[in-house]
């Protein structure tokens, strides 16, 4: 079912967690809710889950006012992030659950229920399980009940909290591209929350990215990836390093950058900010170059440095090791930017960036 | 629990000596303070043969001692079930101003001799108490009858199923109870079918310990009760009396029997308990 949600807002004591939220959801979509912790994304899925409820705004799913129901009304199948599995239950009366629960107009013989349940069991791949209690279940089982479980019900809405938070990284992997398959074959509405940009991308149909309570883009991966909308959506797609330039004529100019890699913008003359990811950097060694390198470090595949530039411009930059020139700590270099952004505005000084976990990495080890 | 095995024969002296040491003296001092004892009520009462005993258990008075106990057990620790399950919920929950302040009212029974919530009832209802004249004048007997009983009892018992049962509540969270909610389940369901058997044993553990605190209890209860024989005498009053009145076997007879009922409640804890682990 298609979702619309307009305005919403949401404060816990002074803390406006949510902004002003305006989405609308296709019916069949998949759509991620991608943002750092602390950006509300959770708070917007409670409340279309009816687990909480918004100070102000419209929710409305298949033309009804949601915010009129109760979240028993709405059957949405909520998937927390740590299942919460009913562990006295088998996998099987797990998923019959939300079937058993219904009032006795609605639900289903014990015979069609059993039915739906097998049938459940096998569109997830876990006929085996069936007899078992969720304590004797891996992580990525458990995730496939939970699902099922939320599937049972067919949702107006499938809601997944952090869906793979709790997972190592190659059953993430699986299940990642599994939830998708399930997606496609049920065709249920669903929306899911995730802070890992990676995954947002490789499974949504589009990606909705949120800051402090606010939506900052909406996207395709591509779209988001090419384009980022602001130096939030920058930063935190991993555009980590900030180098204050001067835009004349369209070209971004600062001492020690060579940007002619970089197309032309159409943007006014005047200070801006130059974002790039520190990949998209090549260095050319130049006894004139304003870049002094202050570290290096290796992970074997990668060599990482850090820089200093005028004005205490900080850089960082990651290349292969092995096709890397020959560096040296305090040797200056000029930067060459392959792909960057271009906001206006000087750089916001000491506002750490909200990275993704792989960037924060590259600090502390190179530190 | 994890158990540490006896350390190696290569292990220094002492740190063989030290836990056989202790063990002995913990072994020693149960036989001492609790087995002894018990063995010796059990031996006594049992000295003037089993003619005797019977004689003294069948005895209107202490019958009638047994069928109150009883009695009392059965209205408090349902009525104390209820009432910790709910505490328990709030508490584990909801957040709101006093919420602490709750807890330690809950838990104040465990601190205050028995005695001191006997006073607080004769106090508050009896004749010359706060509600003793509007009592009286409605005809309603609280003190020296069943009800005061049960109240002082209910106030000696009350925080032990809460205690149990919050502990778990608080682990496990509300997670689970929002995903039911979530797939339609009324508030009802999610209790019977979600919160309360994730809460059974503890909750069962609970309800026994509150049973064998309410069979035991002497010291509020007789401050109410009024030790009417064969009217308002429970089983531990009954022992008392029977003391007193110099009739050592009637009253060893007695405390058999209350020994028994506890010693039962004991093998149920323990069967819990095993289930549980």
């Amino acid at each position: 079912m298609s979702l619309t949600v307009q305005n919403l807002t949401r404060r816990f004591g002074q803390t406006e967690v949510l902004r002003g939220i305006d989405l609308e959801v296709k019916s069949g979509e998949l759509v991620a809710l991608l943002g750092p912790s602390g950006s509300g994304k959770t708070t917007l899925l409670k409340i279309i889950a009816g687990l909480d409820w918004p100070d102000a705004g419209r929710l409305v799913v298949g033309g009804e006012d949601w915010l009129d129901k109760k979240a028993q009304e709405r059957r949405t199948g909520f998937v927390f992030q740590h299942y919460a599995l009913f562990p006295h239950m088998k996998v099987r009366d797990n998923i019959a659950f939300g079937l058993t629960v219904m009032d006795r107009a609605h639900r289903p013989a014990p015979a069609t229920i059993a039915k739906k349940v097998e049938e459940l069991l096998h569109f997830l791949q876990i006929p085996h399980l069936a007899d078992r209690y969720p304590a004797e279940l891996s992580g990525g089982q458990r995730q496939r009940v939970a699902l099922g479980r939320a599937l049972a019900i067919d949702p107006a809405v499938l809601l997944l909290d952090e869906p793979f938070g709790a997972l190592d990284a190659q059953v993430r992997r699986d299940l990642r591209r599994w939830l998708r398959e399930v997606h496609d074959k049920a065709g249920t509405t669903t929306i899911f929350v995730t802070h890992d940009q990676e995954e947002a991308f490789e499974l949504a149909d589009r990606v909705v990215v949120m800051g402090a309570g606010l939506i900052e883009q909406i996207g395709s991966a591509d779209q988001i990836y090419d384009h980022p909308a602001s130096p939030f959506v920058a930063r935190f797609l991993g555009l980590t390093v900030e180098i204050p330039v001067t835009m004349r004529a369209g070209r971004a100019e600062a001492a020690g950058l060579d940007t002619s890699a970089l197309p032309r913008r159409a943007m006014a003359d005047g200070p801006a900010t130059l974002f790039l990811r520190p990949a998209d950097i090549t260095l050319l060694p130049s006894p004139e170059g304003a870049f002094r390198v202050t570290e290096i470090a290796t992970t074997g595949a990668l060599l990482r440095l850090r820089m200093e530039g005028p004005a205490d411009c900080q850089a960082e930059a990651e290349l292969p090791r092995r096709a890397a020139p020959a560096l040296s700590l305090g040797q200056t270099v000029t930067l060459r930017p392959e792909v960057g952004h271009i906001f206006p505005g000087s750089p916001t000084p000491a506002q750490p960036a909200p990275a993704p976990a792989p960037v924060s990495l590259i600090k502390e080890s190179s530190r | 629990m994890s158990v540490v095995a006896a350390p190696g024969a290569m292990a220094p002296r002492e740190s063989r000596l030290v836990p056989r040491l202790l063990i002995g003296a913990a072994v020693a001092l149960s036989m001492i303070f609790v087995v002894v004892p018990m063995a010796f009520i059990f031996s006594r009462a049992f000295a003037a043969g089993w003619q005797a005993f019977s004689q003294n258990i069948l005895s209107p008075d202490t019958l009638h001692a047994i069928y109150l106990t009883m009695l009392v057990a059965v209205i408090v620790v349902p009525l104390n079930i209820a009432f910790g399950i709910a505490a328990a919920w709030v508490v584990a929950r909801f957040s709101f101003p006093g919420r602490k302040t709750l807890l330690t009212l809950i838990e104040i029974p465990f601190s205050i001799s028995p005695i001191i919530a006997g006073i607080c009832y004769l106090l508050l209802y009896g004749r010359q108490g706060l509600l003793g004249p509007y009592l009286l004048a409605n005809d309603v007997q609280i003190l020296f009858a069943l009800p005061g009983i049960v109240l002082v009892t209910m106030f000696v018992t009350s925080p032990f199923v809460m205690r149990e049962v919050l502990p778990l509540m608080q682990a496990q969270g509300s997670e689970q109870e929002q995903a039911a909610l979530t797939l339609g389940a009324s508030g009802w369901q999610v209790f019977r079918r979600v919160t309360l058997p994730n809460i059974r044993w503890a909750l069962l553990y609970g309800a026994i310990l509150c049973g064998a605190r309410a069979i035991g209890e002497f010291g509020g209860v007789s401050v109410v009760s009024g030790n009417i024989r064969g009217q308002t005498n429970t089983l531990p009053l009954q022992i008392d009396l029977l003391f007193h009145d110099l009739n050592v076997a009637g009253s060893f007879a007695a405390a058999t029997t209350l020994t028994l009922l506890a010693l039962v409640v004991l093998i149920g804890k323990t069967i819990m308990e095993s289930r549980r682990a």
